[in-house]
């Protein structure tokens, strides 16, 4: 059974339809990369998972529980899975290790102790472990990004939504974030990207979804979407990649 | 685009993208939209079955009290009040134009102190130690004592072509004082808005003062506009003080209704006039914030 499945999803913003009977599913430790034009709908998809949107129609169930269902409590949801922006979004009041520590102590409940020795740990397999106490705006983009997947990381989500995080990176600084997302890959982290990376989505992508006219256009295994896709949209969108 | 191409496209997938399908909510939509109207209409019908209990409560237990006649009749007798209403609604009118102009007035001198704090350079020194200064005097001097010095003691000077009038000087004493105050609200509003924003709007090539008045104050001002509306509602109140240097506003007005029998219902009077002037203000504000404050923030 697939970790995330998503069916016949609708979300309208106005009368602009996003999202048209959008179907997807993702099965565990799979790694699913969304393409697609600016506007096309991919940070809508991952906010409407993430349940930051109230869908217009659809179902959206994780590990089998129907999230879409108001009866259910979205904060809850939203525990079991870990978000990060394009922009960060890392809290400036707080220093590195508290923006971590934040959800395991109010959220989870965790001893302080333990979220603390958890926190430092995650900083150090995302190698910042010398800034715990500096305040995010002290940081690079790339360590801030960093930062960020690890804040999403420490609570051993289920299921991992990024949101082009490499968006705002100089080219320099992409490489850090990347080699990190490989190695959750490889750990069998489940994880859904939005990214304009082809050449990343190349290597950690089990599947790579083109997004067009609020459905998915075109899928498959990057080795053939990206190389050799069969509809014309889907071509005209790549061609703008140069080095496929 | 062929449809022979769509062999891996999910069901109900259509190669004409962008155009609007038709569609009708599915069976469970529905379900889920009855479901949160079920709950928005029983938290409705908790809140307002409270709210009628509560204030059914309060009044049954005050109204049968032994007092309560008294009580009535010294401060809610209506003959009173539609006596007294013409007066009190006169002095109302003083409150209404000192307010209207004071407002104004508090508004610039404020926002012009608060500037002065955020200037940057060892030039404009002087200038933030007016501001600080201004601020520190009037936000510790007692109102009514600002009051009292400008309203009786400039007169007394007797300086050829300064104002005698206590009102001017009512009013000079209020802008002094509130602009102490509302100063700090935008500062604390010019200082909440991102440094990156600044380096924006300078990288643009717009001047430190370009960048304030079309980029940051523009912000500062929608942030701060609920503790703005607090300080003119106590201003509102406030506008009253001027009455120590012998102007009749609504207070002053009730309290000399209320001097000929000892019926209090005259300052009650004056007391649901001014709330009736409040509300409007902050549905306005409220307004305002919600037309400006558009964030996009979906569901959280
Ligand atoms: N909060 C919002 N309010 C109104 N329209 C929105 C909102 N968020 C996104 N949209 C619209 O939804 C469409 C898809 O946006 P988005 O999901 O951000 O695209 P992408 O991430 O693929 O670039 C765009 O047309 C955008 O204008
Ligand atoms: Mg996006």
């Amino acid at each position: 059974m697939s970790l995330l499945s998503i069916t016949g999803l609708r979300k309208t913003f106005g009368p602009n339809v996003v999202l048209d009977a959008f179907d997807l599913d993702v099965a565990a430790g799979e790694c699913v990369v969304l393409i697609g034009a600016s506007g096309s709908g991919k940070s809508t998809l991952l906010r409407c998972v993430n349940l930051l949107e109230t869908v217009d129609d659809g179902v959206i169930t994780l590990a089998g529980q129907d999230i879409t269902d108001p009866r259910v409590n979205p904060d809850q949801v939203r525990a079991r899975m870990g978000m990060v922006f394009q922009a960060y979004n890392l809290f400036p009041h707080l220093s590195v290790l508290d923006n971590i520590m934040l959800a395991p102590v109010r959220v989870h409940g965790r001893p302080r102790a333990e979220a603390k020795a958890a926190a430092l740990a995650i900083l150090e397999r995302v190698g910042l472990a010398d800034k715990t106490r500096v305040r995010p705006d002290e940081l690079s983009g790339g360590q801030q990004q960093r930062v960020a997947i690890a804040r999403a990381l420490v609570n051993s989500p289920e299921l991992m939504l990024l949101d082009e995080v490499t968006s705002a990176l100089d080219p320099e600084l992409v490489g850090e974030v990347l080699d990190l997302l490989v190695s959750l890959k490889s750990d069998g982290m489940t994880m859904v990207l939005a990214t304009h990376e082809m050449a990343f989505a190349k290597e950690v992508a089990d599947r790579v979804c083109f997004l067009h006219g609020g459905q998915i256009h075109e899928e498959g295994p990057p080795a053939t979407l990206l190389s050799a896709p069969t509809k014309e949209r889907t071509r005209a969108f790549l061609s703008r990649f140069v080095g496929l | 685009m062929t449809n022979s191409a769509s062999h891996d496209v999910p069901p109900g997938a259509h190669p004409s993208a962008g155009r609007a399908r038709p569609w009708s909510p599915s069976a469970l939509e529905l379900d889920r939209r009855a479901y949160r109207r079920s709950r928005t209409v029983r938290s409705a019908a908790i809140a307002s079955i409270s709210t009628i209990v509560v204030v059914g409560v309060l009044g049954v237990v005050v109204t049968t009290s032994s007092g309560w006649p008294r009580v009535q009749e010294t401060f809610f007798d209506w003959d009173k009040a539609v006596a007294s209403f013409p007066a009190v609604l006169n002095g109302l009118w003083l409150n209404i134009r000192v307010l209207l102009v004071c407002s104004v007035l508090i508004t610039a001198l404020g926002l012009t102190i608060a500037v002065m704090r955020t200037l940057r350079g060892p030039v404009f020194f002087p200038l933030r130690l007016f501001g600080a200064a201004f601020t520190d005097l009037f936000r510790g001097l007692p109102l009514l004592l600002v009051l009292l010095l400008l309203g009786f003691g400039v007169p007394a000077l007797a300086l050829d072509g300064v104002p005698q009038e206590a009102v001017f000087w009512g009013c000079a004493a209020l802008v002094l004082s509130y602009s102490a105050y509302v100063a700090e609200v935008f500062r604390a509003g010019i200082e909440s808005v991102h440094p990156s924003q600044r380096a924006a709007a300078r990288s643009l090539g717009l001047t430190h003062t370009q960048s304030l008045r079309f980029v940051i104050v523009p912000q500062a001002i929608r942030r701060v506009l609920p503790p703005l509306l607090n300080d003119f509602v106590s201003l509102q109140k406030d506008s009253g003080l001027i009455a120590v240097l012998g102007v009749v506003d609504a207070i002053r007005a009730a309290q000399i209704e209320t001097a000929r029998d000892f019926n209090f219902t005259p300052y009650v009077v004056a007391g649901v006039l001014f709330v009736c002037l409040t509300i409007p203000m902050a549905r306005f504000t409220d307004w305002v914030a919600r037309k400006q404050g558009f964030q996009g923030g979906g569901l959280v």
